[in-house]
């Protein structure tokens, strides 16, 4: 393992959380402290705890989609080292285009825009040529069981198993070197849970990083190498500020 | 990895205060790059459309630069001569107004609406100058036929089309919006959107787009800032402002949309 330090991919350290709700009376809740983890190259962290522990708040913070208070979460994107923490916004566009795919647990996508488009995207974006992009989507939702007939149509009056899987497709279009999945399996049937399985494990042996939520015992003994437990040392605590609470009023 | 993008656009500590009361602006700075577009949201009243104004060269500051990056070098706004700005502004700034007959020429044709700031650029051939408003006209999704007719008689989603097609015909490098799709009906909004997203896509221009409107912010902007009584109170990557929101008021802005 002498060569372990070079595959790192991702890099946390002492990260923390907490929001402070202004509009609910100043409220704070912590929701983690410190915590550090590395993920390696062709590696499957599960983050594992009970509900509320702070597992997608965790993933969020990896995707600087939420801020943390305090730490450093470093990528490796291109041969440097950025941290996601302190970057400016353009440089986590650039991480997120190129370097770091998030699944969420929900597809949140642009109104009107047809499935095709909306799983093609993320490769268009890179400079992918349509034609390619658009082949790639095809066999990824073909993969992934979604009817042909719906490829042409906004994913937003889809089942959520249907939405799901438009969200999947759409975070493999992009070979990206670190993963971040949210349940990815959560409303799906078995043969759709197996397809999942698939795509994760491919990406593993191409050597994706990839830290995710699995709440299915079945999917996470296929697809995790090990568990990272959330929520042993965050203190949850909740406290009034009514100084705030006037503030905002 | 592509390299950063060219500064477009740089605000140092810009003021404007009206009539001596409570400052409309105070002390703004943020930069932008070539294809980053910027949401600025807040209330009526915040600031933002005054802070727009002074970017678009129509209200002087009382304090503060606003610099803009030309062919090779960078101006000064609001420290050169105003022959010089009325000359650099046209070819280098377009401002889209809420209220498409504040942007358009209602007396003048939809082609020549186009055409007309193409020609004060130096455009002069005739024909070229038809082929690109027509171009224009299809790229905003309004019939090719209606070129000679007066933008008086189009719906307001179409006028408003027709002023985004004016104020993009010329290329500038720096587009400002203010509310583009605000006074249109819903299911107009929407295509509208559609439009712009697309078109800054497609032509990577810099776009500061003000709003009040979360919705608009999310689907148009790469980064936020939030203004409340003149100040950046909150900015960031737009997804990080609207879906972890720190400030008070930020917080208060998000947790008011309705959910569809």
């Amino acid at each position: 393992m002498k060569d372990t330090i070079m595959t790192i991919l991702v890099s946390v350290d002492g990260l923390s959380k907490a929001f402070t709700l202004h509009t609910q009376g100043g409220a704070e809740i912590e929701v983690f402290k410190d915590v550090s983890l590395e993920v390696l190259a062709g590696e499957c962290v599960c983050l594992h705890g009970p509900s509320g522990a702070g597992k997608s708040t965790l993933l969020r913070s990896l995707y600087a989609n939420y801020k943390p208070d305090a730490g450093q979460i470093i990528v490796q994107h291109g041969g440097e080292s950025i941290d996601l923490v302190s970057a400016e916004p353009w440089e986590v566009l650039e991480v997120r285009r190129h370097t770091m795919g998030y699944v969420s647990q929900f597809l949140r996508v642009i109104p009107r825009v047809v499935t095709i488009d909306v799983v093609a995207e993320p490769a268009i974006a890179i400079g992918i040529p349509a034609d390619e992009a658009h082949a790639k989507a095809k066999a990824l939702l073909a993969r992934l069981s979604i009817p042909e007939r719906l490829w042409s149509l906004a994913p937003a009056t889809f089942s959520g198993g249907e939405q799901q899987r438009v969200n999947i497709a759409r975070g493999f279009m992009v070979n990206y070197p670190v993963l971040l999945l949210d349940e990815p399996t959560a409303s799906l049937d078995s043969a759709n849970r197996r397809s999942v399985v698939e795509l994760i494990n491919e990406a593993k042996a191409r050597g994706t990083a990839i830290v995710g939520i699995f709440h299915d015992e079945e999917v996470r003994e296929a697809v995790a190498d090990r568990l990272f437990e959330v929520g042993h040392s965050s203190v949850r605590k909740s406290r009034r500020r009514t100084a705030t609470a006037e503030a905002v009023a | 990895m592509k390299a950063r993008a060219r500064e477009i656009l740089r605000v140092e500590r810009l003021s404007k205060t009206f009539g001596g009361r409570v400052p409309a602006c105070s002390a703004v700075s943020f930069s932008l790059r070539q294809g980053e577009v910027l949401g600025i949201v807040g209330e009526s009243g915040s600031g933002k459309s005054t802070l727009l104004r002074c970017l678009a060269g129509r209200i002087q500051p009382d304090e503060g630069k606003v610099l803009i990056a030309s062919d090779d070098h960078i101006i000064d706004l609001w420290t050169m001569d105003e022959a010089s700005r009325e000359q650099f502004l046209p070819t280098t700034v377009s401002l889209i107004h809420q209220n498409p007959r504040d942007g358009l020429r209602l007396d003048i044709s939809a082609g020549g609406n186009i055409a007309e700031p193409l020609m004060a650029a130096g455009g002069r051939h005739y024909g070229s100058l038809r082929t690109t408003a027509l171009e224009w006209l299809q790229k905003v999704d309004i019939e090719k036929r209606r070129i000679d007719d007066l933008p008086e008689i189009f719906s307001g989603g179409m006028q408003q089309r027709l002023q985004i097609a004016r104020g993009l015909a010329t290329h500038p490098r720096l587009v400002l919006m203010d509310e583009p799709t605000g006074g249109l009906d819903v299911s107009v909004q929407a295509k509208l959107l559609d439009l712009l997203r697309s078109l800054v896509r497609e032509l990577g221009i810099a776009v500061v787009v003000v709003t009040h409107d979360i919705g608009v912010a999310r689907l148009l902007a790469d980064r936020l800032m939030v203004m409340q009584r003149g100040r950046v109170i909150e900015e960031g990557l737009t997804d990080q402002v609207l879906d972890d929101p720190h400030h008070a008021y930020t917080q208060l802005l998000v947790s008011s949309v309705l959910q569809g």
